[in-house]
């Protein structure tokens, strides 16, 4: 199906079972501890054996020598893989560096080996007895110091520089400007599940049961990256234990269980250990921002600039983190930029938000800096500053845009008029109290998305797409996508998702697999429709799928009835028509409300409450949406308030590499949450008319805690994360 | 920030008494030799390339989820966790970190929770554990299993198994007069499960798609209803 005109009144406007916030059907199986994730597929009966990851000691350089005759030798080895025995292995195509390096080391903690033992505990002992002589050579490491040396990024998505206007004129013209530059430090996705596959080899067939976002993508570079031909490999990932972007991608771990699978001759499992995981995979690279405002006296922006630096190795990619600045807020004069520099630290890719959840963190903060010296409320300045039309080129609206809408919700809602405009003015007990708000912004990107769906005699409808549930719900909203086309109770539905011999999907990314992949399955199911209809004689056109039965012409059948004789099995995909999706700007708003204590005298900040108000398309499950929003302004609490892989400058990695070092918010660190989202239904998005919700909640978020801590204690902090250490000596005096 | 550890070495009953016996000493050392023992993915030191003995195997009884289990063999650095997923094949206790930084292997054993990552299984000969599994089943769910599906306490659901566990183990010690750091008053018989206990005793099991808020109130719900 080409959606290549917008949406009009379909099936799923009966809002019978979507929309409603249902349990997720998964839900029974994974508080059980049911679920199968990649590591543990005790039920496929593959008895395998156990692959321990060794990674490189260096961050640049060479491997001299390697021994291995004393871990070859160790109880229970039965094979050890090295680049120098691995055979030739291309570079997958969504891989920057090598997934299994050597004799060239290119990043710290790069796979350099993998012992395979009989037992977990034999092949990590075995696995330090290798010895590894290394010649390193001089890195770059140091962001700051490698900006200078900064180039037009080769491999982007998104212009390197815009402009509109005259930035320069416009802004030296300006009553009021702001010129300030802010750092994001690098950020681990730290998912809960370890990277991790198991390899079973067949003749030169290939089952690698994993955790990956996207089973299309991993199947086809893992053909690639071991020489094999793309329909030779059959990857499987049901359930996933996050990946926030960590898992788009083929990792080590697949690769190394497939070549260990071969060394050893039978199926090898492997899991990448959690020290390993930040250096050793992708992150989301650091950030330094500048940005300039110019107003006039009367808050209107006049001249809007950003421009972001970032690192990453030879041929990667940089953090897009002026995209949202060319949409958000109006001004005739705007201008970004975005430069690279080479670092020899780990990969830098996607992670919740690419772009936006940087870009924003300081963009939002300037925002709250410029209404104060204008002397204006923050959120007035913001709805000054609104658009209905693109920026850069007015002639082309957004699809719906409801900014202004979600700020005064939110503001009623939160009770923001209590909000003291001076810093410091609010205490309770030895807490300085304030409030801040930001925007939330983040593009609604769609993807071609396949689904094939069953009909049994029993009546069950049967859907099967390659689209992944990460977390994020996808089990549920397809299942009840293909209730609503069907007719039929949410119990007649089976969902089976995460397997690379079913139709290729979106995929789990960039916040368009809700919309994408369940806009596959209603363009399935209206050919499942039109089967049965012709089956029973009915016209498909006017028959209706209601109570498990289809009605039409004074006559009801029950459904199932179509497939008494067999089952009937239609597969379709939805694809978009560019030309008509980007005739209007697609984007999902938000605004975020915080209250923060800050305690007088230690500095320390407790975040005493939160709400977004989000407009982000039809809403497919309130509850599992609800929930995307409020963990992923966690998340955005951490980027506010603790996250931060620390730079070794000397050595080149990731020092606090685990979850004791890499600092992530507990329970305690996280009050009750308030969720409302504005009704936006948008035929322009799909004929579902939904759009992204995952990572709306985590843009912004993270400003909006800084804002109130600004608000609270009067210390503007520009370099995330705002510890109590930036704060401590600049709390007003105590008394 | 705060990182509670949901870990007590000691009888939490008791908790004025610091009284370590020679078992407890033993175990610990253990624990931290199994640790050092894993290489760093630095590069192993030269040191380390001394000859390996066969693993040393022990035989270990326990019961899991009150069925008694006999781990014939078993090697003895196999950790409880290990020893659950993979010689068991019980895998609903998951592997998030191994170094008892996340929670997710949080189980029950003799009525308090541990995290089973850090504690060897010939550690608990003659105990009693009690995993996710043995909680409820998809059929017939553990209340705290109804109210995590209820409230949407949970997300990838890798974190989740643990979460219950502590959750369920949380409310007993609330119960039975455990403080916390957050408790006013520590010579209370007992406390009330508060979102401010809940989430201060919750803090030893991270969730990263943040599903905190909800499984505070499903942990509410359920301590409301046992009240």
């Amino acid at each position: 199906m080409k959606f290549d005109t917008p949406a009009t009144t379909n099936p799923i406007d009966q809002l019978k079972v979507v929309g409603k916030p249902l349990d997720r059907v998964d839900g029974p199986l994974k508080v059980t501890g049911r679920a199968p994730y990649a590591y543990e597929r005790h039920d496929v009966g593959a008895k395998p054996a156990v692959g321990y990851v060794l990674g490189a000691g260096i961050a640049k350089g060479r491997i001299q020598a390697m021994d291995l005759a004393a871990a070859k030798r160790a109880p229970g080895v039965l094979a050890i893989v090295t680049a120098e025995n691995a055979g030739k292995l291309e570079l997958g195509k969504f891989n920057t560096a090598k997934l299994l390096g050597g004799p060239d080391i290119d990043h710290y903690h790069q796979a350099i080996a993998v012992v395979v033992a009989e037992t977990f505990e034999q092949a990590r002992a075995a696995a330090g007895l290798i010895k590894v002589e290394y010649a390193p050579t001089q890195g770059a490491f140091d962001l700051a110091s490698a900006r200078d040396g900064a180039v037009v990024p080769k491999n982007a998505n998104a212009p390197a520089d815009t402009a509109v206007g005259d930035f320069g004129r416009a802004f030296a013209a300006a009553a009021v400007k702001l010129d300030e530059s802010y750092t994001t430090p690098d950020h681990s996705h730290a998912m809960m599940e370890p990277h991790a596959s198991m390899a079973a080899w067949e003749g030169d067939s290939l089952t690698v049961w994993t955790s990956n976002q996207m089973i299309a993508w991993a199947a086809g570079d893992i053909a690639k990256t071991l020489g094999m031909p793309n329909g030779k490999v059959r990857v499987i990932s049901p359930y996933i234990g996050g990946g926030f972007g960590s898992k788009l991608f083929v990792r080590a771990d697949a690769v190394i269980a497939a070549l260990a699978a071969k060394a050893a001759g039978r199926p090898v499992k492997v899991a990448l250990p959690r020290p390993l995981i930040a250096n050793n995979t992708t992150h989301r690279p650091a950030t330094i921002q500048r940005v300039r405002l110019g107003a006039g006296s009367d808050g209107k922006i006049t001249a809007i600039g950003h421009e972001t630096w970032s690192g990453n190795l030879p041929d990667g990619s940089p953090e897009e983190a002026v995209a949202q600045t060319r949409l958000l807020y109006a001004g005739a004069n705007r201008m970004t930029a975005t430069r690279l520099a080479l670092l020899d630290l780990p990969e830098g890719n996607a992670m919740r938000a690419p772009g936006e959840a940087p870009g924003l963190m300081a963009l939002e903060i300037a925002m709250d800096e410029m209404a104060e010296k204008l002397g204006m409320d923050p959120i007035e300045f913001r709805i000054l500053n609104d658009t209905q039309v693109d920026p850069e080129d007015p002639k082309r609206p957004f699809s719906l845009r409801q900014l202004t809408e979600c700020y005064r919700t939110g503001a009623e809602k939160f009770g923001w008029s209590a909000r003291r405009a001076r810093t410091g003015q609010v205490r309770d007990g030895r807490w300085l109290v304030g409030m801040g708000a930001a925007s939330a912004f983040r593009n609604n990107l769609t993807m071609a998305s396949g689904a094939r769906v069953r009909l049994g005699s029993d009546g069950v409808v049967t859907v099967e797409t390659d689209m992944t549930d990460i977390g994020t719900g996808s089990y549920t909203i397809i299942a009840q996508t293909a209730a609503e086309m069907m007719g039929v109770p949410l119990e007649k539905v089976v969902v089976r998702l995460g397997d690379s011999s079913f139709p290729a999907s979106s995929g789990s990314g960039g916040q368009w697999g809700a919309n994408s992949s369940t806009a596959g399955v209603y363009a399935a199911c209206v050919k499942l429709r039109e089967a049965v209809a012709g089956q029973l004689g009915f016209d498909a056109a006017t028959a209706e799928f209601a109570d498990g039965e289809v009605r039409g012409g004074g006559k009801s059948v029950p459904l199932g009835d179509a497939a008494k004789a067999r089952e009937i099995m239609v597969e379709d995909k939805i694809e978009f028509d560019k030309e008509m999706t980007n005739s209007k700007q697609q984007s999902t708003f938000g605004a975020h409300f915080v209250e923060v204590g800050v305690d007088v005298a230690t500095a320390e900040v407790r975040i005493r409450r939160m709400l977004a108000v989000c407009s982000a398309g039809r809403i497919l499950n309130p509850k599992s949406a609800r929930s995307q929003v409020i963990g992923a302004m966690v998340m955005g609490a951490g980027a506010a308030l603790m996250e931060e892989l620390a730079v070794d400058k000397t050595r080149g990695f990731f020092v606090n590499h685990d979850l004791a070092g890499y600092e992530v918010p507990v329970h305690a660190d996280i009050p009750h949450q308030d969720v409302i989202f504005l009704d936006d239904t948008d035929p322009m998005s799909s004929p579902m008319k939904a759009k992204g919700v995952g990572e709306l909640g985590i843009c912004g978020v993270a400003a909006a805690i800084a804002n109130a801590i600004y608000n609270a204690s009067g210390a503007r902090v520009r370099d995330y994360p705002v510890t109590l250490d930036k704060i401590l000596d600049r709390l007003p005096e105590m008394g | 920030m705060l990182r509670a550890s949901n870990l007590r070495e000691h009888d939490m009953t008791s908790p004025g008494d610091l009284e370590l016996n020679r078992r407890d000493l033993m175990v610990a050392a253990a624990a931290t030799a199994a640790v050092a023992s894993a290489p760093s993915g630095a590069g192993a030191q030269p040191a380390a390339a001394a000859a390996v003995r066969a693993p040393s195997k022990a035989t270990v009884s326990m019961m899991v989820n009150g069925e008694a289990r006999r781990l014939v063999d078993l090697d003895t650095r196999t950790t409880l966790l290990d020893a659950l997923r993979e010689s068991l094949q019980m895998p609903g206790t998951k592997k998030g970190c191994d170094h008892g930084q996340c929670g997710a292997c949080t189980v029950i054993v003799d009525g308090r929770r541990i995290n089973s990552c850090l504690s060897l299984a010939v550690m608990h000969e003659g105990e009693s554990v009690t995993t996710i599994e043995g909680l409820g089943t998809p059929d017939n769910l553990h209340a705290m299993q109804a109210a995590f599906v209820k409230h949407d306490g949970y997300q990838c659901g890798y974190c989740t198994p643990g979460q219950i566990c502590s959750a369920v183990a949380v409310l007993d010690e609330i119960k039975a007069g455990v403080p916390s750091h957050v408790t006013a008053d520590l010579t209370a018989a007992s406390y009330d499960p508060t979102a401010d206990e809940i989430r201060e005793r919750m803090s030893g099991n991270i969730c990263r798609c943040g599903a905190y808020s909800n499984i505070v109130d499903a942990m509410s719900e359920v301590a409301g209803r046992r009240a």
